[in-house]
């Protein structure tokens, strides 16, 4: 009998914790199914984060290390310049990348590091209960803006993609999201070239996934990903932000 | 005859380093430990290594976590406050079980303090510096060919016991430049099967982390890791005695301080007082048993350090408090003079401490 649909390979058989109605899931299957397609298991080398995705080193089927808050890309350079060979990647989420690892994200990002980054952004701290994140939007409501986000406060959210994009370092920078089919398909496919990128030597990929947290947003899931379509996409535009290799080809013709 | 070369301490530790097999260096500039990244900066690329200048201490030392768990031999160096910074990466890398090698080229504190030797991280070296149950194997060289040998034997003994091991150096050993020798390097080598290598898809995939969220599994890892820092106790402290056969005052000193001791023994044993010398080398493990010993030998201790009196407690518990121990000390970058340890020494043997 044909088998039209299975788990890939790359993910292994533990029960994932994560809460009911989170992209997380979807997420990984589709790093899972990037490195399953690239027949790459046997060479990657995966760095998960803290936040909600801490545990990842029991999901993936390949090498993995556990880096401290926010240190994921240094981890993940340390790795890499030992075993080029390898294929390097993070898993992190936003306050780990766009706040207490800011410059550990610059910096890898500023050097070309060969390495490929899943960036999963949903406004908000959900390890620890819902704290307001750098990517929490305007006005918007956490444990600890409890009278929504003031920017006259605590400043403005801060835009990884456009920020990054204007560094002349890096080689790809692409924001999806998954909150529905078209944007799900959309998002293997930036993530998988974000690993395809690095087979080929080309250098920093960071893939931005726009993402959701219906158990901190207080919402159903179902009304997380609408609120991700009317509230989070206008806010955070999808698209390809910098692809160098694509820039040079389009000055070439 | 080996043949010997003459060397700063920082590039003293670089070249040993090297021939240790470390190919990998990650660090971030800071006074006075300088010369070790640009000795790495230079001869990295020409033997096929990395160096990278990281952009904070913090990255600097969770890169060397990257290397290590890559099972590679890797290191970093800075002085004081960059080692403060690098104490998150610590207890990371003491959480995981990876081996790494970090040098401390001490300078007075605490805050940004001066540029000046000092020894005032000793407790930050000894009793952990990082967050939670752990401790490095902590080396204090006090000649410029104890720079080599005892990073050569600090990265073997990394290996070994899958620890951090830290150089605790200081300003003065850094700068100092003396005549060495490397032929008598033992390069030891250790299986690393624990290492990401990548699966190739042969193996079940290796893990390195230090998140256990079960208490009892927390536990019992700490547990472990005490029964290996037992036998490291056990097995691995050193130390120089010097002119203890009849001693009836001990001097204690770590480094710098231990050469200026060295020279105020020399003078009052030249007066007829009865005094020797105790020098650790390590300070974690600490050298107990021969302290413990004189304690039944001499009627007073001094020790002697470049901070507010710090090495003194351990010298307090290892003597188990049996006879008095004085301080003599200087900080902030002073150094003492041997007159002032001399001075000391009298006072100790007159017993009016």
């Amino acid at each position: 009998m044909a088998i039209v649909f299975q788990k890939p390979h790359a993910l292994t058989d533990a029960v994932l914790h994560y809460c009911p109605g989170c992209p997380h899931g979807i997420i990984h299957r589709l790093v899972a199914e990037a490195i399953d397609s690239l027949g790459i298991e046997g060479e990657a080398i995966g760095v998960a984060p803290v936040g909600c995705a801490v545990m990842a080193y029991d999901y993936f089927n390949c090498d993995m290390i556990e880096a401290a808050h926010g240190r994921a890309p240094a981890t993940a350079t340390g790795l890499k310049r030992c075993r080029p060979e390898n294929i390097v990647f993070t898993y992190q989420g936003d306050g780990d990348l766009a706040s207490i690892g800011m410059a550990e994200t610059v910096h890898a990002a500023a050097r070309n590091e060969n390495i490929t980054i899943i960036f999963v952004n949903n406004a908000i701290y959900g390890m620890t209960g819902g704290q307001m994140a750098p990517t929490s939007l305007p006005g918007q409501v956490t444990q600890t803006s409890p009278y929504g986000r003031d920017v006259k406060h605590c400043g403005w959210p801060i835009k990884v993609c456009e920020l990054l994009a204007t560094l002349e370092g890096p080689e790809y920078i692409e924001r999806v999201a998954v909150n529905n089919v078209k944007n799900v398909k959309a998002a293997g496919r930036a993530i998988k070239k974000a690993f395809q990128n690095q087979i080929e030597g080309k250098g920093f990929s960071l893939i931005e996934v726009v993402s959701a947290c219906p158990t901190n947003w207080g919402m159903t899931p179902q009304k997380a990903l609408e609120w991700v379509e009317s509230d989070m996409i206008p806010y955070y535009p999808l698209g390809v932000y910098k692809d160098r290799s694509a820039a040079k080809e389009a000055e070439a013709k | 005859m080996a043949e010997r070369v003459l060397m700063k301490g920082n590039e003293a530790i670089a070249e040993a380093a090297i021939r240790a097999g470390c190919r990998h260096y990650f660090g971030y500039p800071i006074t006075p430990q300088t010369e070790v990244a640009a000795y790495m900066a230079k001869k990295m690329p020409k033997i096929g290594g990395v160096f990278l200048q990281a952009e904070s201490e913090i990255a600097s030392i969770n890169m060397v976590y990257g290397a290590a768990a890559a099972g590679m031999r890797v290191m970093t160096s800075s002085s004081s406050p960059g080692i403060s910074l690098k104490g998150e990466g610590l207890s990371y890398i003491a959480g995981s079980d990876v081996p790494a090698f970090v040098v401390n080229v001490q300078r007075g504190g605490p805050g940004l303090g001066g540029i000046q030797p000092s020894q005032s991280d000793y407790f930050q070296a000894t009793k952990g510096g990082g967050h939670g149950d752990y401790h490095m194997i902590v080396l204090a060289p006090a000649s410029v060919q104890e720079m080599a040998s005892l990073t050569i034997k600090g990265f073997n003994l990394a290996d070994k016991y899958l620890m951090t091991a830290m150089i605790l150096a200081d300003g003065t050993i850094g700068q100092m430049m003396e005549p060495i020798s490397f032929e008598d390097a033992e390069i030891e080598t250790y299986d690393k099967p624990w290492a990401l290598t990548g699966t190739k898809m042969r193996r079940p995939h290796n893990i390195v982390n230090s998140l256990y969220l079960k208490p009892d599994e927390l536990e019992q890892k700490n547990f472990e890791r005490y029964k290996k820092y037992a036998v490291v106790e056990e097995n691995e402290p050193m130390w120089e005695e010097y002119r203890m056969e009849d001693a009836e005052i001990c001097v204690v000193a770590f480094g710098i301080a231990s050469r200026v001791a060295k020279n105020a023994v020399v003078a009052a044993r030249a007066e007829g007082v009865k005094v020797g010398l105790i020098r650790p080398i390590t300070l974690w493990p600490f050298p107990k048993k021969p302290l413990r010993a004189a304690a039944d030998q001499v009627k007073a201790f001094v020790s002697v350090e470049l901070n507010m009196g710090q090495m003194i407690d351990d010298v307090r518990l290892a003597i188990e408090c049996k006879k008095p121990v004085s301080l003599c000390n200087r900080a902030g970058g002073m150094i003492p003079s041997p007159d002032q340890v001399l001075s000391a020494i009298r006072e100790a043997q007159k017993g009016e401490n």
